[in-house]
């Protein structure tokens, strides 16, 4: 029963990392590639790692799935906002659907890279 | 007080780590605290980023209060994010919006700037002291109030009295 549970969540993980990799394919420029492909990905692996934590619940690996989760969720931000900084710092352009960038904006005010 | 702060926090935190990893024999945790100690002994003069952890009852029920919201958050902005990517007609609505945060502490910045770009929709590109630019898939304001209301809010109202 419980490895039927685990099956079902870990399935559920890899319907959002597929709709991750799906997200890098469509989306219209970096930035909101980095979105779909970096964190609609980061409750996939979540999932996917509780859902094995649940099925094989009779190995004693759940703490290091709790560690790997953690891991994930505290350097996952980090790297997307270096990527997204980086992209921004050499000058790559918002798509033409862009509203607004105020970054770019007060750069422009400053006279300089903020 | 300080350095006392930072040495609990640091030494619980190498603990917590030890018995993730090692197990729960009694031999595998003496050595662990020992080792824990020893390291804290010799660093907790460096780790003065944790020195800014309230460590009163309230502020650790806030804080674990705060990981079940911002697990809501993130499965809420994952769905929606989802959503978006599957309509046929992509209808994004994205840009750079800038916004403002109350809180004064180091420690609390970083993890409110974290928790930003962890919820998907979101993804913070810089920080200048109190200013936060964001990169918001879906714009629905671009004033910096309510920019504010809608992103930052959620998170704030908890981090400040986690970290005063």
């Amino acid at each position: 029963m419980l490895m039927l549970i685990g099956s079902l969540i870990t399935l559920i993980g890899s319907i959002f990392l597929f709709l991750g990799a799906l997200g890098i394919l469509r989306m219209p420029d970096v930035y909101n590639r980095m979105q779909a492909g970096t964190k609609a990905t980061t409750l996939g692996t979540i999932l996917f790692l509780a859902g094995l934590a649940l099925g094989y619940s009779h190995c004693t690996c759940w703490p290091r799935i709790l560690t790997l989760i953690l891991f994930i969720v505290f350097t996952n931000p980090i790297s997307s906002h270096a990527l997204a900084r980086a992209a921004h710092h050499i000058g790559i352009n918002l798509t033409e659907k862009s509203v607004t960038d105020k970054l770019a904006e007060d750069e422009a005010e400053n006279g300089e890279k903020l | 007080m300080k350095d006392f702060k930072r040495f609990i926090v640091l030494f619980v935190i190498l603990c917590i780590f030890w018995i993730l990893f090692a197990g729960k024999e009694f031999n595998e945790l003496i050595l662990g605290f020992v080792a824990s100690l020893i390291i804290t002994i010799l660093f907790y003069k460096k780790a003065f980023i944790f020195g800014e952890f309230n460590l009163n009852p309230k502020a650790i029920a806030y804080f674990v209060f705060y990981i079940f919201i911002l697990l809501i958050e993130i499965i809420k902005s994952n769905i929606a994010v989802a959503k978006l990517v599957i309509q046929p007609t992509l209808p994004i609505n994205p840009g750079i919006v800038k916004v403002k945060t109350k809180l004064k502490s180091r420690l609390g910045r970083i993890i409110l700037a974290n928790s930003i770009t962890l919820t998907p929709g979101t993804l913070t590109i810089e920080t200048k002291d109190d200013e936060f630019y964001i990169h918001w898939i879906d714009v629905t304001s671009e004033n910096i109030d309510e920019a504010t209301n809608s992103i930052v809010q959620n998170f704030e109202k908890y981090l400040e009295v986690i970290f005063g």
